[in-house]
């Protein structure tokens, strides 16, 4: 045997017009080892792994595989190679059933497949029903055909980006297995994650990343989580403050027995959805994406409307709003920080001006039908001020900021709107860690002075640092409130795999 | 081996290089027109002549690219007004169409009448008309999201077909000789003439008027901003609360209610009655505008002229040189595959990769 | 008796070139390209294949002419759209209009030119049956062929790799980039499809059905075309059954003349535009049974960013 790695990088980089997403990267891993690439939102792990993959050209750089360099010109390059990934959005075809999306990756026909499916998959924990539709998955079984599809390539390396991220607390220990038998059957494994526990659980050796750059590679079972935050951040990691609050007398929203059918016939629905919210608290929504949890926002916000066969009804400060629509619900007090922040809460065409002319031109911004564009500016440069937004002013388009700079512009320019009732939806996903901090703070800070917030979000730990109370969203429909004092992981883990509520009776007693 | 260039989103515009796809596209249309006479047997020289210095060597040539000038104008700011909201309208032709036959029916009614606010009667009627016609594709888009593209081109065909049926019968002139065609107007029923001996009316004041109008709506106003924020990010309309059921509606009425206007103005103006034929097209020729002029309206008002020039040197290089009117048709088709193929390099930009760096 | 012959041949001969040019249209649609230029694409085919028959081609070399050069014009469009990523709404338009002028342009000396009927190939037996024998069973072989066309694109769409790969691609082109399916390579070659049977289409309107040339030939039915396969939800059996419909409705100017009912020519020239509004509307208002079979992707512009 030679003593070349399996995977050896060498200096790869890759920009996208200013942005470097990756400088200089250099990394090796051996065969049967797990290496994990740690690094928080925007480090660039993302597009080192589509590098790896054949996805991403590097601008510059090269790649060793088995002590021979290659150029990978697409993904078909790397699997032949040996080379198995599995996405963090998962690249599988909704209206495609199991056997035909993993078939659709291999040279194989779907029959031979289907076989291959009920062979291989038992043998590392992975069940799934070949003939049955992804639609109707749910993201951890998605996630399972993701990795099936990896494995009937038979890989000696195997790329999981993010693969945690999907899953319930209570899936996360079977996940972690399936990852140990690979590794012991030779095959090595790339570990993506930004979540310091299970990197320590899990893997040999971990790669840092920040800002592209590789910072250190360590022994995680020798280092702490301080440590390894240290590194990955620069410090450790901060929570937000929460000072007390007095809960208003009155909710200040309200749903009752609220049921509402998806636009998309492969999306979740809504059930028998009973919410109540008082000024001065935030209510976390946990749960993992794709539970209802777009749908549930935009029913709260009015951009989905009860239609027929639907029913409920909604109060926004004491008022019916059920049939009203955003605009109205906004003229009302209810801000809303979307999950899209690209196409939704911003236009990426326009700047940040016209961008802040969206939803707070009810402030004053226009005259007799006209736009006052000198108040536009002020206000939207009284935005970027208050949030910080690292941007060249009110005339940069929307497109040119960065994902976290963007959401802290959509959060100031909602929270100017001096609102009673805040809908955030995911404020923190994809956000690096300060500017996660600088919006969760704002968040309490706004709660403090008497404002009621629902947050959703499937990062636990941001729900956990800041609510006062939570409901697991699940098949579109709510858990019981759980009280900040019982918000325990297995409780909250039990109700995000969907437990009953006689089981989680169990739990609690 | 791999591309040495690689193409990304441009995150910032620049007004010069807005420039670069119109004149890329106008010049690939004086070449190719060139070349397709050279090959139907008229030297380049005198092609590019007909076609391009022709329609200034007279004072009624000149004149006759104002009158061109102004209906593919009129339409074409009415139309960018939808595209940019996303709504779709291909069916100013139909729009015309009815507008021309609304403008119509006080002329052919009252034919000896010498009043004078029948002109503005026949505008306001022509106008209605033709937002009747294009309300028929707003209401099916609004309430039952139907294709509006779909709709408004068929309603394209029937229009024509309602036209033919009523000028070769209910609305013919009795004394015509059985042509297909209504009775002349009389003189309270048309344009005033600009130049005399020449045919340009006041129609391209109306025009100009609209570009204005155009201007301070989508540029100015915040229902023009509601318009972008809809074609633009339609999530992100959503999200604002700016209806798109609106959008759809006041894009395809502006859009009916210009081509209304401008079938009337074609009526009252060169026609001077109601014929089987009363637009060479203009309703394809401005969506070719609407984008050659990036859908801006002083974008727009460069390149309707341009579109004028093309008709009037077309129509020259017909009389003179017998070409066929099908050059027309080819050249508006190419200035506007060149235009959209060029404007990649103001959305995009070209990026030249560094050499692999051996290691 | 007659009348229900001539009903059934009818249908066929109108019908089969919507079928041919939309299963073409189908295969392009559903990898998220969406072409509006069909009417142009048609048109150049006509006349491509005229001008082959005229000089003494065969007909099938006329139709594969036809094919070829409406391939040629789908090729620009295919580069504007996928390369230059240009808007497909405006690219359709502007290579439908092109390829209308071009037809007129090339057809010019050929205006109002007739060739002869192409020969007909009755199927044995069955031709002899009283009515439906010289309705179905006398006729062209493209007639016959047309079905089956669609029943191969069912079945390609539904089971094989390649129908697979080509959904996918219209389903999340980015996906289907990631698992290393070259989507702007797919798409391409869907928009030459396309292309090539609207050509062939287009062909079996001059030289079978009309067997002239004028210029505007084609008259509106590209665009009946589009609408077929958004009618058809995107599925051949559907897209066959619209054809088919929208190929009897042409024929209802004629019917109607035969029953001695006097109503103007103009309104049932005006019938299949006014039955395609109708049939877009009554499918628009089934918004579930669109996003089940409409490909997610559609008419979107997609930048590979590699």
């Amino acid at each position: 045997m030679t003593a070349d790695p399996l995977l050896d990088l060498d200096g790869l980089s890759k920009r996208f017009g200013e942005t470097v997403a990756a400088d200089g990267l250099s990394l090796r891993v051996g065969r049967g080892e797990i290496h994990a690439i740690l690094g928080e939102n925007g480090a660039g792990k993302s597009t080192l792994v589509k590098m790896i993959y054949g996805v991403l050209a590097p601008d510059a750089g090269m790649i060793r595989w088995k002590g021979e360099r290659v150029d990978l010109k697409g993904p078909a390059d790397a699997r032949a190679l040996g080379i198995g990934m599995v996405f963090q959005h998962f690249s599988l075809f909704e209206t495609l059933t199991v056997a035909e999306n993993i078939a659709l990756a291999s040279a194989e026909s779907v029959e031979k497949v289907r076989k291959q499916i009920v062979e291989i998959g038992p043998r590392f924990g992975l069940t799934i029903e070949p003939d049955a539709l992804v639609h109707g998955l749910s993201m951890g079984e998605r996630q399972r055909v993701e990795i099936v599809r990896a494995l009937l390539q038979e890989p000696e390396l195997i790329i999981l980006d993010e693969p945690t991220s999907v899953l319930p607390p209570v899936a996360i220990a079977p996940l972690f297995e399936t990852i140990r038998k690979l590794a012991e059957s030779g095959c090595a494994v790339l570990f993506i994650s930004h979540k310091l526990a299970e990197i320590r659980e899990l893997c040999h050796r971990a790669t840092i990343m920040r800002r592209g750059k590789n910072v250190a590679t360590v022994d995680p079972t020798e280092e702490s989580e301080a440590s390894l935050a240290q590194l990955m951040i620069g410090r450790e990691i901060p929570h937000p403050t929460r000072e007390a609050a007095t809960l208003s007398a009155e909710p200040v929203l309200s749903v009752q027995d609220l049921s509402m059918a998806s636009d998309d016939p492969f999306a979740v629905s809504l059930a028998d959805i009973d919410l109540e919210l008082r000024g001065g608290e935030i209510v976390g929504i946990a749960g993992i994406s794709g539970n209802g949890q777009r749908l549930l926002a935009a029913a709260l916000t009015g951009e989905a409307l009860i239609g027929s066969g639907d029913g409920g009804r909604i109060e926004l400060l004491g008022q019916d709003v059920t049939d009203l629509g955003c605009a109205e619900r906004r003229a009302l007090g209810l801000a809303y920080v979307p999950e899209e922040r690209h196409g939704r809460g911003t236009v990426p065409e326009l700047d940040l001006a016209e961008n802040a002319l969206l939803t707070a031109h009810g402030k004053a911004l226009t005259d007799r039908g006209f736009v006052r564009r000198n108040a536009v500016r002020t206000f939207a440069e009284s935005c970027i001020r208050d949030m910080d937004v690292r941007c060249s002013g009110p005339d940069a388009e929307a497109r040119s900021l960065s994902g976290g700079n963007l959401q802290k512009f959509i959060i100031g320019r909602e929270l100017a709107l001096e609102p009673k009732v805040i809908v955030a939806a995911q404020p923190t996903w994809g956000v690096d860690v300060g500017a996660a901090q600088a919006i969760l703070q704002r968040l309490a800070d706004f709660r403090a002075s008497g404002v009621g917030i629902i947050l959703i979000s499937d990062e636990l730990d941001d729900l956990l640092d800041v609510s006062d109370r939570l409901h697991v969203l699940f098949r579109g429909r709510l858990s019981p409130s759980i009280a900040r004092a019982d918000a325990r992981i297995d409780l909250i883990g039990a109700y995000m795999a969907g437990e009953s509520a006689a089981s989680q009776n169990e739990i609690t007693a | 081996m791999r591309w040495p260039i690689t193409i990304e989103p441009r995150m910032a515009h620049s007004p010069v290089l807005a420039l670069l796809p119109p004149l890329i596209a106008v010049s690939v249309t004086l070449v190719a027109s060139a070349l397709i006479l050279a090959s139907l047997g008229v030297p380049p020289g005198r092609a590019l002549y007909f076609l391009y210095v022709a329609p200034f060597s007279t004072t009624f040539n000149t004149a006759e690219v104002f009158l061109k000038m102004a209906p593919l104008l009129l339409l074409a700011q009415a139309l960018a007004i939808g595209f940019r909201a996303r709504v779709w309208n291909i069916g100013a032709e139909g729009q015309l169409i009815l507008g021309a036959i609304g403008g119509s029916l006080l002329p052919i009614l009252f034919n000896d009448s010498t009043n004078p606010l029948m002109l503005p009667a026949m505008v306001m009627i022509g106008g209605l008309f033709g937002m009747a016609w294009s309300a028929i594709a707003a209401g099916l888009r609004a309430k039952f999201n139907a294709n509006e593209i779909l709709v408004t081109l068929m309603l394209n065909s029937i229009a024509l077909q309602l036209l033919y049926y009523l000028v070769s019968g209910p609305l013919r002139d009795p004394f015509g000789f059985n042509f297909p065609q209504s009775a002349p107007f009389p003189l309270a029923a048309t344009l005033p003439i600009l130049v005399e001996g020449t045919r340009v009316n006041a129609s391209i004041f109306f025009a100009l008027l609209v570009t204005v109008g155009a201007w301070l709506l989508m540029e100015r106003s915040f229902l023009g901003f509601k318009l972008r924020v809809g074609g633009a990010a339609p999530d992100a309309a959503h999200y604002a609360g700016f209806g798109d059921r609106r959008a759809i509606w006041i894009s395809l009425l502006i859009g009916g209610a210009a081509a209304g206007i401008a079938g009337t103005f074609e009526v009252a103006g060169p026609l001077g009655q109601l014929q089987r034929v009363v637009s060479p097209g203009y309703g394809f020729a401005a969506i070719i505008v609407a984008f050659l002029g990036g859908l801006n309206a002083w974008g727009i008002l460069a390149a309707s002229f341009f579109m004028a020039v093309v008709y009037v040197g077309g129509d020259i290089a017909q009389t003179s040189a017998g070409v066929p009117y099908s050059v027309n048709t080819v050249l508006q088709g190419l200035l506007l595959v060149s235009y959209i193929a060029a404007r990649v390099v103001t959305d995009y930009r070209l990026r030249w990769l560094p050499a692999m760096r051996e290691a | 008796m007659e009348t229900l012959t001539f009903l059934l041949s009818g249908t066929l001969i109108a019908g089969t070139p919507l079928l041919i040019a939309a299963l073409g249209a189908l295969v392009t649609e559903k990898t998220g390209v969406l072409n509006l230029s069909i009417e142009g694409l048609m048109a150049v085919g006509a006349i491509a294949a005229f001008i082959t028959v005229t000089h003494g081609g065969g007909y099938w070399s006329g139709l594969l002419a036809g094919g070829i050069a409406a391939m040629a014009l789908s090729a620009i469009f295919g580069f504007v759209v996928l390369v230059t990523l240009g808007n497909q709404v405006a690219t359709g338009l502007a290579i439908g209009i092109l390829g209308i002028g071009l037809s007129g342009l090339i057809g010019r000396p050929y205006d109002s030119a007739t060739v002869a009927p192409m020969a007909k190939m009755p199927v044995p037996f069955l031709a002899d049956l009283p009515v439906i024998g010289p309705g179905l069973f006398s006729h062209v072989p493209l007639i016959y062929l047309a079905p089956l066309m669609a029943l191969a694109t069912w079945w390609v769409l539904k089971s094989t790799k390649l129908g697979l790969r080509l959904r996918a691609v219209g389903e999340d082109p980015d996906a289907a980039n990631s698992i290393g399916i070259k989507v702007r390579r797919v798409r391409f070659f869907a928009v030459l499809y396309g292309g090539f049977c609207a050509g062939v289409a287009g062909g079996f309107i001059s030289i079978v059905s009309a067997t002239l040339w004028a210029d505007g030939l084609i008259a509106g039915r590209g665009w009946i075309v589009v609408a077929l396969v958004v009618f058809g939800t995107w599925r051949a059996g559907r897209i066959a059954l619209g054809a088919y419909l929208f190929g009897l409705a042409t024929l209802s100017g004629l019917l109607v003349q035969t029953t001695g009912v006097d109503i103007p020519s103009q309104l049932l020239s005006s019938v299949p535009y006014i039955v395609t509004i109708i049939a877009i509307t009554v499918l628009s208002m089934q918004p579930a049974r669109v996003r089940l079979n409409a490909p997610v992707s559609l008419g979107q512009v997609y930048h590979q960013t590699r």
